[in-house]
């Protein structure tokens, strides 16, 4: 709604504002009031210290690449790039090896996304398409709530009814049903993997179903209109009329999940078993980039050790960054090319 | 669509549509049906982890709870006073580093930042936005707690401060961006000068999306743990000084949910209710402070 009737934060300033601040210097240079020349000085101070303000925000992205560089020098010259490649990971015979935790990261997180997508899709489809306009309100607070709790309140809450519930109940009936494709075996322990991609889930849901409703409101109502005319049910409708347009937008969405997934500490650590392991099951303990920050860094005894954890935080710091960056820009080519199309 | 259906009597189609074939319309009603239980499923966590939360929390609080230390394993009985408190102080901290730096980046964004340095702050802060916290305190571990040689309640001020500005930027400028040209033309046509109008129009007039913003962003980083975890550290005891070891009660949670012993277990849903409430309490209570305080007017 409001995106029609105020206009959105653009990157290029919009015309009459540049000319009412040039008119405006005219005006001010051809009639010297009483304040004329004593508000130059602040102006400029003012001025100044928010330009300040802008940079400090670019400074502070270039303190945590130097900081985080700077860090894993000692971990970069003696490992190189078998750093990220070896699974062997030592701290007693001062061997360190990323592997395990890049992959532990890379299956929690998309295991999340398997189980995430369908519903948050689901759920800002009925929001923004099927609703009653009464329950919009309160459905969108609702999701969005989940979002609001913290991380270790979710990993409580995962360990002591997720985690059992999962062992009692998820895990036998995989094992029997999926069990033969390997992905569903070994001891059903509760914690572990498929623990660690369940209450992942759970976390990226609102951010996904927020941006993809966001996107979904922006497709232009006579898509819908014209789709409806053409003799479509409503599903219909919202296949062709909706979702493909905002196909984009919503793989948007997706991958900026992905990015909230790939960060995520706290829940992770306290359900996925912390063993650095590669195993094929789900059900087996693992290990994550940020779980074994979390776990290690403050014991982290010796330069080497210390250097290789901030090492696997510069990786993951890079990994987060281009996913999210990919995501923006595809949500940017939704929410913002969609309304100047309109407008044009 | 009042033509196929026909019901008005008047006006009789010139061209017969027939009805949604049999397979069209389940579909459609099987699609409605998912989306519906989609809802249910997204919804059935929140509503389980609330109702944990207050079940196994409300059972736990007690007054020894708020008022004590933690008491050493296995013995009953005290409670998260110190990590109420130091989370508290290392709120404090951040929100006092944080929130002057994020409201300035947002008036830059949007009073001097139409132009492409501005877009490139633009971009950083969403960058920024996206980096994991544990990431953010390796930098501050690396910023504070490497300089000071100790853990302390201002490196974890400042891994919080540095998480809330990118959110308290952004939507300072889109609330910024809100308010019309006009009321700013107004004031410089009486003859304002510029830093004037930014601080007593421009923003007084978005004042209470902004504080919203920085609530949201307070919010976002009340209950965080990851950054702490090396930066604030963690303490079982009474902890005054801004460059010590300070408990958190986020930290304390996590210590004691994925501790063995049921008392702690019990404590940590307690402690996590006391966030919860916390949080929500500091965020209705600025609310209050600007509905019905200096800031009403704006």
């Amino acid at each position: 709604m409001s995106n029609q009737a105020l206009p959105r934060p653009r990157f290029n300033a919009p015309e009459p504002e540049r000319d009412s601040r040039a008119a405006l210097k005219i005006e001010t240079r051809t009639t010297p009031l009483l304040l004329g020349k004593v508000s130059e000085g602040p102006d400029a101070v003012f001025g100044w210290a928010m330009r300040l303000c802008g940079l400090a925000v670019v400074v502070l992205l270039g303190l945590i690449v130097y900081e985080l560089v700077i860090g894993s020098q000692l971990s970069w010259h003696a490992f190189g790039w078998k750093f990220f490649g070896h699974s062997d990971w030592n701290p007693v015979d001062d061997q360190y090896g990323a592997l395990p935790f890049i992959y532990g990261t890379i299956v929690s997180s998309l295991l999340s996304l398997v189980i995430a997508v369908p519903l948050a899709v689901g759920v800002a489809v009925f929001i923004t398409e099927m609703c009653p306009i009464a329950l919009r309100g309160a459905l969108s607070f609702t999701t969005e709530l989940l979002a609001a709790i913290p991380s270790v309140v979710y990993g409580l809450w995962a360990i002591f009814v997720l985690v059992p519930l999962l062992r009692v109940y998820v895990q036998p009936f995989l094992a029997t049903t999926l069990g033969w494709t390997g992905l569903f075996s070994g001891p059903p322990y509760g914690i572990g993997m498929l623990a660690a991609g369940v209450i992942l889930a759970i976390m990226i849901i609102p951010i996904i179903s927020s941006i993809t409703r966001e996107v979904l409101t922006v497709v232009p109502q006579h898509q819908r209109e014209a789709v409806l005319a053409l003799g479509a049910t409503r599903w219909e409708m919202i296949r062709m009329g909706v979702l493909r347009n905002a196909r984009a937008g919503i793989v948007g969405a997706i991958i900026l999940g992905l990015g909230r997934a790939l960060g995520e500490t706290m829940a992770v650590t306290m359900v996925i078993g912390n063993r650095p392991d590669i195993s094929k099951s789900l059900f087996a303990p693992g290990y994550t980039m940020a779980s074994v920050l979390a776990n290690e860094f403050s014991e982290a005894t010796g330069d080497l050790y210390l250097s290789a954890l901030i090492e696997i935080g510069l990786a993951l710091f890079f990994v987060t960054i281009v996913v999210n960056a990919l995501a923006r820009l595809m949500v940017w080519s939704v929410t913002r090319g969609q309304p100047a199309r309109s407008v044009a | 669509m009042s033509d196929t259906n026909n019901n008005s009597g008047a006006v009789v189609p010139a061209v017969h549509i027939p009805p949604f074939s049999l397979r069209r319309r389940v579909t459609d009603r099987m699609m409605t049906g998912v989306a519906v239980l989609t809802v249910v499923l997204v919804l059935a966590p929140l509503f389980a982890i609330f109702a944990y939360l207050i079940y196994k929390g409300i059972g736990s609080i007690n007054i020894a709870f708020l008022t004590q230390t933690p008491k050493p394993v296995g013995e009953p009985g005290g409670g998260m006073a110190n990590a109420i408190v130091g989370s508290m102080v290392i709120l404090a901290i951040a929100s006092v580093l944080g929130v002057p730096l994020g409201i300035g980046a947002g008036i830059f964004l949007s009073e001097y930042g139409r132009n492409r340095y501005g877009d490139m702050v633009r971009f950083v802060s969403d960058v920024l936005n996206g980096v994991p916290s544990i990431v953010i305190g390796i930098v501050a571990y690396g910023l504070v707690v490497m300089r000071q040689k100790h853990f302390s309640a201002l490196a974890g001020g400042v891994a919080l401060a540095i998480m809330m500005v990118p959110t308290i930027a952004r939507t300072t400028e889109q609330m910024l961006l809100l308010v019309p040209q006009a009321i700013r033309e107004a004031a410089y046509g009486l003859g304002v000068s510029r830093w004037r109008t930014t601080i007593s129009i421009t923003l007084r007039t978005a004042a209470s999306g902004v504080i919203t913003g920085v609530m949201l962003a307070f919010a976002r980083v009340a209950g965080e743990t990851a950054p702490l975890l090396f930066t604030a550290f963690g303490n079982q005891f009474w902890n005054w000084k801004s460059d010590q070891p300070t408990a958190a009660l986020s930290l304390q949670i996590f210590t004691y949910a994925i501790s063995p012993f049921d008392e702690w277990h019990r404590q940590a849903w307690a402690g996590a209710l006391v966030l919860i409430i916390l949080i929500v309490g500091a965020v209705a209570a600025v609310r209050l402070a600007v509905r019905h305080g200096t800031l009403a007017g704006a």
